[in-house]
């Protein structure tokens, strides 16, 4: 082993000098911290990932298949299908408009609205779906006013639920891009303007392609969160069975029903939203694989 | 097409990096804008183009007043220093850009697109490389694709931002000289900024020396180097060597020895003499400058010392032949061929 000391010169047992790579440390120390990692990973992540699908199948695959025709788990898929459909295309337009404007623009206020963009990260989701409850709610007078002119209930209905989802996964996207669009600069760009291209032009055909692959990646990870969102939406949908409930709370009340077929049902939908995650993370890796060099520099998610 | 830069002022936050800039450059001609980082030759190549509007001042292209058109409008080719190439497109589709984004109506067929895309390919000596992307490619063959990238769109003027600065020396003697041979063959008014004096001289027509925001001269290589206008010039372009001397009687004076140098016309003041290392003849007697060897050491075919001069120790440097015997603290004494004079005490 290369932790014995070295033979002396005259040893007749010829001793084989195994050359060690200073940064790296004896295999006793590997096989420690590989195991720690490994066994963490395996209790924390992979048990719990597949007790949800052996929940699930506990009563036969029959009753967990029937979970997907009970009207109320169906009305939270398409709910949550619907929310998904309009939260990430709305924060992929805001997102690449915000990495444009911070990436390519120099103008005041521009680091606090890096800042800012990074507020849904920081603030505990239960508090993004109360403000809206305080701002929206029918009691305050922006809430009464939108009720009563035009009708427009926001809280404890479908569009309370699209906000706070759009509030939560307001970053995916441009922290993304912004990163790439500044290591990219703006050197593409004016060589296509000088060469005669509108702006359109150049956004469509120069700085899109560019930023496709991280572009990509952030809606997956947008998409993820947007489906699994819990805390915000708990808060401002009422839990309306049937109407203002998503996937995630559908499981939370299901769960809380203590009958057999309640929980069989309760992890059938777990599983939905854990293969999601499964099928992101392969696309996700796939992705960072793939296009490593076309993604951001720098990771942080 | 000509170009005329008329008292173009330009301010990034209200710092200047162009005070009242004037420059005439001739149609079909080769200028270089040369300077050191700062001196605001990019900002003026990029006024040109469009990339930047200038304080106040006019650009115009021909009669006709360029200044408030766009960087499209004004129909110019750019080539970058980073080359800027659309990664994302084959070499051909990054050639043919300029033309595929042309109106409907100004457009030409895909098919004579393709043809002129091959033919530019052909000239910048790429052939069979048009199913290539960019990063398949070296950073010489990279600028090669970005200029006749530009070269596609007809431009009325051809505008060269550090075109080879990222290359390596022997790529940039080879690109220098093939750009030139480019130049000769589409006559293309040529403006290229470059920090790189060699470069400058060897490939421009015309070159003009800029500092902090002011162009210093104007002229064709040889006026510039052999009759630099002030003494940034001299110092900036070629070697050079400088001393304080003082002019009295019509000649020049250091440390109260004559050094045999003529100086008509000028009156009794202090000045600064400069003269070029190469450009010095070794003198056996008679009034001259002489010095002892501080340091030697081997450039090219030649010897580069070091002397200091007189009781103020000041040192200057002088090519001698790599064979001559001088060791340090030998005494040399040499008069230069060329100089100039330029009044004041310090450089």
């Amino acid at each position: 082993m290369a932790d014995t000391p070295p033979a002396p010169a005259v040893s007749s047992r010829p001793e084989r000098i195994v050359f060690r790579s200073p940064v790296t440390e004896a295999r006793p120390v590997r096989l420690l911290l590989i195991g720690i990692s490994v066994a963490v990973l395996g209790l924390f992540l992979v048990l719990p990932l597949v007790s949800v699908f052996v929940q699930a199948v506990n009563l036969g695959l029959g009753p967990a298949l029937a979970t997907f025709s009970d009207p109320e788990a169906v009305s939270a898929i398409w709910l949550t299908l619907l929310v998904a459909a309009i939260a990430v295309p709305c924060n992929l337009v805001f997102g690449i408009a915000a990495a444009w404007a911070i990436a390519k623009y120099r103008f005041p206020g521009r680091t606090f609205l890096v800042s800012l963009i990074d507020l849904p990260f920081s603030v505990s989701p239960v508090v993004a779906g109360l403000v809206y409850v305080l701002l929206f709610g029918p009691f305050t007078p922006l809430g009464a006013w939108l009720l009563a002119d035009f009708g427009v209930r926001i809280i404890f209905a479908v569009p309370g639920v699209v906000m706070a989802t759009i509030f939560v996964t307001f970053p995916f996207i441009a922290r993304e891009l912004i990163p790439l669009m500044q290591d990219q600069g703006t050197g593409d760009e004016e060589a296509a303007l000088s060469l005669g291209a509108s702006g359109w032009q150049t956004f469509w055909r120069v700085t899109l392609p560019n930023v496709k692959w991280a572009l990509l990646y952030g809606v997956l990870l947008c998409n993820a969160r947007a489906m699994g969102e819990f805390g915000a939406v708990a808060v401002i949908s009422g839990k309306l069975r049937g109407e203002t409930v998503t996937v995630p709370l559908q499981i939370e009340l299901f769960y809380q029903e203590f009958r057999a077929l309640a929980q069989v049902s309760a992890f059938s939908l777990a599983a939905i939203l854990a293969g999601l995650a499964l099928v992101t993370l392969v696309i996700k890796s796939w992705l960072e694989w793939r296009y490593a060099d076309q993604l951001a520099a720098t990771r942080k998610h | 097409m000509d170009v005329r830069v008329a008292n173009v002022r330009k301010e990034f936050d209200r710092f200047p990096a162009l005070h009242e800039v004037s420059l005439d450059i001739r149609s079909g001609e080769l200028i270089a804008l040369l300077g050191p980082s700062g001196s605001g030759k990019t900002t003026l190549l990029r006024l040109i183009a469009g990339l930047e509007s200038p304080t106040s001042g006019a650009i115009y292209f021909g009669d006709e007043d360029a200044s408030h058109k766009s960087v499209q409008e004004r129909n110019v080719g750019f080539v970058f220093q980073s080359y800027a190439l659309f990664r994302n497109m084959t070499i051909l589709e990054n050639i043919s850009f300029g033309l595929k984004v042309r109106p409907r109506a100004i457009r030409p067929p895909a098919a004579e697109i393709r043809r002129r895309a091959l033919e530019l390919l052909d000239l910048v000596q790429l052939t069979g490389l048009e199913k290539r992307f960019p990063n398949q490619l070296s950073g010489g063959q990279r600028q090669r694709v970005a200029l006749a990238r530009a070269l596609a769109i007809e431009p009325r003027v051809l505008l060269l931002d550090e075109p080879f600065g990222a290359l390596d020396a022997q790529v940039r003697r080879e690109l220098r000289k093939w750009l030139r041979e480019i130049h000769d063959k589409t006559g293309h008014t040529t403006v290229f900024v470059t920090h790189d004096q060699e470069e400058a001289l060897e490939l421009a027509d015309r070159l003009v020396v800029m500092s902090q925001g002011r162009i210093e001269q104007v002229g064709n290589p040889d006026d510039v180097y052999d009759r630099p206008a002030n003494p940034f010039v001299f110092g900036f372009i070629g070697e050079s060597s400088t001393l304080p001397v003082e002019v009295s009687n019509g000649e020049l004076w250091i440390g109260g020895r004559a050094i045999g140098i003529p100086a008509p016309g000028a009156d009794s003041s202090p000045a600064q003499l400069y003269f070029r290392p190469h450009d010095v003849e070794l003198v056996e007697d008679g009034a001259a400058l002489a010095g002892v060897v501080a340091a030697s050491r081997r450039v090219g075919g030649t010897r580069r010392v070091e002397l200091e001069i007189g009781g103020q120790k000041d040192r200057v440097e002088i090519d001698l032949p790599f064979d001559h015997p001088a060791g340090m603290k030998t005494r040399i004494a040499f008069r230069p061929k060329r100089w100039r004079l330029f009044p004041g005490a310090t450089a």
